[in-house]
């Protein structure tokens, strides 16, 4: 059974003026669907950018990353684009949720890029708003919710479109302890419940527990094989 | 148009700013609206539709001297020429020096030659058996207030009476409309009888200011023309003989290049307006950048950011744009009800605003375009990493 | 806590006034008022501490400018272009008003047929105008004759050089005496026209606007031919016209012996009083008498107000644009120093040095701005020479004056703009609570 993600010999190597400086070196990862993995890694180990590009937001510079059997690091500019829309949803440390909209058109942004009417998109956004506990917030500014809230209302956002894959970077790195708490478990069940494959970096330990498994990066190498999870 | 609520949420995030920046576009486009009516009315004074039908006739020299009456006839007999007609300039002055309106002393069939003046039958036969009759327009009626049979009395500052007075009294018998609201500075004339000015001036009799010729064929303007000022080649009073419209327009010239000072002008302005909204534009753009990238991690793409910045800074411009154009037109409107004809404009209309829109389109373009054009191009991973 | 609070709110009062007083001192006072008040500031800022403060900090800000260049050339640019415009507007006002009130003294005077507004209106038969040169009040040259000159304006097409088209242009007949009633009036090319003749000099203005009239050229005046043969500077209106012997011109126009007006050399200004008595009174004449000062400056008037009026409005449009730049680059070059201005009041610089630094700043770059539309327009306009219509119906050459008072008045409206765009931002900067700006760190 092939894996979601298959990266084969991934590397990226960014060039400062005349330095050049491998970040990855040579990954080889399978991820399989329905998957919840931690990535963690001292800072400088690479491990935001293995998630930049296996969210299609970066390329690699040598190495071959498939999702769902699509070659993306093959795909342009604007074919990645279209791909991110349907295939993955983000969350950030920082939410980054457009301050001048209410939570519930954070949440459609996504949807403006499907040909839905409006009136779907509102009832799409309800239910995923609904789904991390926030229906009643639906008119709220981002500026009017605490920083827990906030990064649900960015989780739901992330989960509008019903992608496959979702990407978190280091998603409780601004939270407190209870709020950090409460988003993981969200973010559980999101991967038990509705089978999304979620890969996440995170620097705390406690957080990696929520996962299923964990994987090391440590100078742009896995320190840790892969592990197949039971099917 | 799903899109327009995220760009009016992004155009008001700081709403100071937007509405700062939105009050300067307003003022440059007052300005605009403003200058604009000014230049237009110039404009339209020298153009004048129904003026290619009818020939001026004055003298070569100048339009201030005068040509004999005798000729006429002379007209009337050639080839070509349906009607013929003359006056004067009277100049007279009504109670205060600086209330000016043009007063003329005009023949009996000169209504004939401007149809486009509607004066009833019953008040032009009025004016025919009056000797001291005068025909004023609607305008001017208004303004002072006049009604069918009030007395008139006008200061001569050109022509006294034989009798050494220099006051000329004359009977409001009838009041005169044009229709055609780009015209509507015609309505500002002051007529009367030709014969009674002949008979009692004091000098000059005898003689007319001008000669107005209808032709009867639009194409043989130009030969009637020529064969009016024919008849008085190599005489004391010789004549020059051109459409009312290229008339209007040569008088037009004489006070200066309007045009070119309007537009000088409104070249400064714009340009300090572009350099203003510019700058506001890109501040706008650098302080979101994160939301840029959010955006296109979302997957909007590069080229929808690119339209998304672009349609914001448009609507910037047009919306003050729009707001001013609008004050202009009030404005406008205000002045003209207070001072009539002495300070020239057209109301602020459909021409004006097509103009107006192109220029708000067109710098909403330029101003957003180096701005956009970063959005664009921004990439994801730096803008995430705050690089 | 309340008793800072009291105190920073006399401070803000105190600079609320002050401002208020700063915009009426730059908006009506005279120059020497203005002097001493900036001295006075040169003063508070040497010699006393908060004035030392405010210099500090303004420095510090003044330092950052390089990095914020696209913010601090909206304010310039902006401003540069209020004055430009106004300035411009005004010297064509001043111009023309110039162009017609030199053309006027209070010991000449001109005499028309009563009722005639302008020359050109005017008709007076020859015994008329010798009874005015005979009156007792004018004055007489050596060989005891008076300085009275019968003159005669008519009227020729001239084609203006600018646009091609035919423009009305003064022909004036003069008498022998028109020299010494104007001895001003220099020829600077060629010579002056023969008596008898048909003949004529041109003006140096109308040389200027006109094609046609170099020296040796032929004119036709009412279909007869002419020629120019020099070229004169009256130094003032009389410079857009062509002048020529009287009788000769009588005679092309077929005006018999009539003139238009006679213009006549004083003893003095104040024998002009007695000279219009006397003439007004007298049965045989139906007169207006002016001093040709009056007589001019009336022609000029209507005109002149009107530029003015225009350029202000048109300016004061364009301030209020400026001024919303200016609050805008301002608000935000607060902004981006929160920081900063935080740091200086946790440290313990008051209110009104902030405030100061913020106000110095932005009447700085205003200062520059006024300056750089000011030199823009001196270079275009200045001596730039165009012509219009009169009230003669005929052109009236003038030059723009881009003099020092209209500079001046064009550098107080970019210093009033800058004061006023400084104004609620500085406030902002200094109301604004120290811990918010702190946190922004």
């Amino acid at each position: 059974m092939s894996a979601l993600v298959e990266i084969r010999n991934l590397s990226k190597i960014y060039e400062r003026g005349r330095q050049k400086i491998e970040v990855l070196h040579h990954v080889q990862l399978d991820i399989e669907a329905g998957d919840f993995m931690a990535l963690m890694g001292p800072s400088g180990s690479g491990k935001t950018t293995l998630l930049n590009l296996i969210g299609g937001l970066d390329s690699p510079t040598d190495g071959s990353i498939t999702i769902g059997g699509q070659r993306i690091d093959r795909l342009s500019e604007s074919a990645l684009a279209r791909w991110r829309s349907t295939n993955v949803g983000f969350v950030f440390q920082f939410y980054n949720l457009l301050p001048m909209l209410s939570a519930r058109r954070n949440v459609e942004l996504p949807l403006l890029l499907t040909r839905l009417s409006a009136a779907q998109r509102k009832r799409n956004a309800a239910v995923a708003l609904q789904l991390v506990g926030l229906a009643d917030r639906a008119a709220h500014k981002p500026g009017e919710l605490s920083g827990g809230q906030q990064q649900r209302v960015a989780i739901a956002r992330a989960i509008v479109s019903d992608p496959t894959l979702l990407v978190c970077d280091e998603p409780t790195g601004d939270l407190d302890r209870q709020s950090a708490a409460e988003v993981l478990t969200l973010l559980q069940q999101l991967n038990r419940d509705h089978g999304k494959t979620i890969i996440m970096v995170t620097h705390d330990p406690k957080a990696a527990e929520f996962a299923k498994h964990t994987l090391q990066l440590d100078k742009g190498s896995l320190v840790a094989a892969a592990e197949r999870a039971p099917a | 148009m799903k899109y327009l609520q995220l760009v009016w949420s992004a155009m008001f995030r700081r709403k100071t700013r937007t509405v700062f920046t939105l009050l300067s576009v307003l003022a440059a486009f007052l300005l605009f609206g403003l200058l604009d009516s000014v230049r237009s009315a110039f404009a339209n004074a020298a153009s004048s539709v129904a003026g290619v039908d009818r020939l001026v006739t004055v003298s070569k020299i100048s339009f201030t001297m005068s040509l004999p009456k005798s000729l006429l006839s002379g007209i009337a007999a050639l080839p070509g020429v349906a009607k013929v007609t003359y006056a004067n300039w009277f100049g007279g002055i009504y109670q205060d020096p600086k209330d000016f309106f043009a007063n003329e002393a005009v023949a009996d069939n000169y209504f004939d030659l401007y149809p486009e003046w509607q004066l009833s039958q019953a008040e032009r036969t009025a004016f025919h058996n009056t000797r001291t009759g005068a025909v004023v327009g609607e305008s001017l009626a208004r303004k002072y207030n006049w009604k069918l049979g009030d007395k008139i009395p006008l200061q001569a500052t050109i022509f006294p009476q034989k009798s050494g007075a220099n006051t000329w009294t004359f009977d409001l018998v009838g009041i005169y409309r044009v229709s055609n609201p780009k015209q509507k500075s015609q309505e500002a004339i002051f007529f009367f009888n030709w014969d009674y000015f002949d008979e009692a001036r004091a000098f000059g009799n005898g003689n007319v200011g001008w000669y107005i010729t209808q032709v009867s064929d639009r194409t043989l303007a130009q030969q009637v023309a020529d064969a009016v000022d024919s008849l008085s080649v190599n005489s004391d009073h010789e004549t020059k003989t051109q459409t009312e419209q290229a008339f209007n327009a040569a008088f037009v010239s004489q006070y200066g290049d309007i045009g070119l000072i309007v537009g000088a002008i409104m070249g400064a302005v714009f340009f300090t307006l572009i350099l203003l909204t510019g700058n506001t534009m890109a501040q706008a753009v650098r302080e979101r950048v994160p939301e840029l990238a959010v955006l296109k991690t979302i997957g909007f793409s590069n080229h929808s950011v690119l339209v998304l910045l672009l349609v914001e800074s448009v609507l910037l411009i047009v919306l003050g744009g729009a707001i001013g154009l609008l004050l202009a037109g009030v404005v406008v409107d205000a002045v003209r009800a207070a001072v009539g004809e002495a300070v020239p404009m057209t109301r602020v209309g459909a021409a004006i605003w097509l103009r107006g829109v192109g220029l708000m389109v067109l710098i909403g373009l330029i101003v957003g375009a180096l701005p956009a054009r970063r959005g664009m191009r921004l990439r994801i991973v730096d803008a995430l990493a705050g690089r | 806590m309340a008793r800072s609070r009291t105190r920073s709110a006399g401070s803000l009062i105190g600079s609320l006034i002050g401002a208020a007083g700063a915009i009426a001192l730059l908006v009506l006072a005279p120059w020497w008022l203005l002097l001493a008040a900036v001295l006075l500031l040169a003063l508070w800022t040497v010699a006393t501490r908060i004035g030392r403060q405010a210099w500090s900090v303004t420095e510090v800000g003044l330092a950052t400018i390089p990095q914020r260049l696209g913010a601090a050339s909206v304010v310039v640019v902006g401003i540069a272009g209020v004055v430009a415009v106004l300035v411009a507007l005004l010297a064509m006002a001043a111009g023309f008003e110039a162009a017609l009130m030199e053309s006027g003294t209070d010991d000449t005077a001109i005499v028309m047929r009563a009722g005639a507004q302008t020359e050109i209106n005017s008709v007076l038969d020859h015994d008329s105008a010798t009874v005015v040169a005979e009156a007792p009040q004018v004055l007489r040259n050596a060989q005891g004759q008076p300085i009275a000159s019968a003159e005669l304006v008519v009227v020729a097409a001239l084609p203006k050089k600018s646009s091609g088209l035919d423009a009305n242009v003064e022909v004036r007949g003069i008498g022998e005496r028109a020299w010494s009633l104007r001895p001003g009036v220099r020829i600077i090319d060629g010579r002056k026209f023969g008596s008898g003749l048909r003949e004529l000099i041109v003006g140096k203005g109308a040389h200027g606007q006109f094609a046609g009239v170099d020296i040796g050229s032929t004119l036709k005046l009412n279909g007869q031919a002419w020629t120019v043969v020099g070229v004169f500077d009256s130094g003032d209106a009389h410079n857009s016209e062509l002048w020529a012997d009287t009788d000769v011109v009588a005679a092309t126009y077929r005006r018999g012996s009539s003139t238009t007006a006679v213009t006549v050399r004083l003893t003095g200004a104040d024998a002009f009083d007695a000279f219009k008595a006397a003439l007004t009174s007298d049965p045989r004449l139906t007169v207006d008498v002016k001093t040709t000062r009056a007589y001019y400056t009336d022609q000029s008037a209507s005109l002149a107000k009107l530029i003015r009026i225009l350029g202000v409005t048109i300016a004061a449009i364009m301030a209020i644009g400026a001024v919303f730049g200016a609050l805008n680059t301002m608000y935000a070059a607060v902004a981006t120093r929160s920081r900063e201005i935080a740091t200086l009041r946790a440290i313990g610089f008051r209110g009104l040095p902030v405030i100061a630094s913020v106000l110095y700043e932005t009447m700085l770059l205003a200062l520059l701005g006024g300056a750089l539309g000011a030199i823009l327009t001196w270079i275009v306009f200045n001596h730039y020479t165009v012509s219009t219509l009169g009230q003669n119906f005929t052109q009236v050459v003038f030059a723009f004056q881009v003099s020092p008072p209209v500079l001046w008045i064009g550098l107080r409206w970019a210093l009033a703009i800058g004061l006023i765009g400084g104004l609620f931002p500085a406030l902002r900067a200094a109301r604004q609570p120290v811990t918010a700006g702190l946190r922004e760190l």
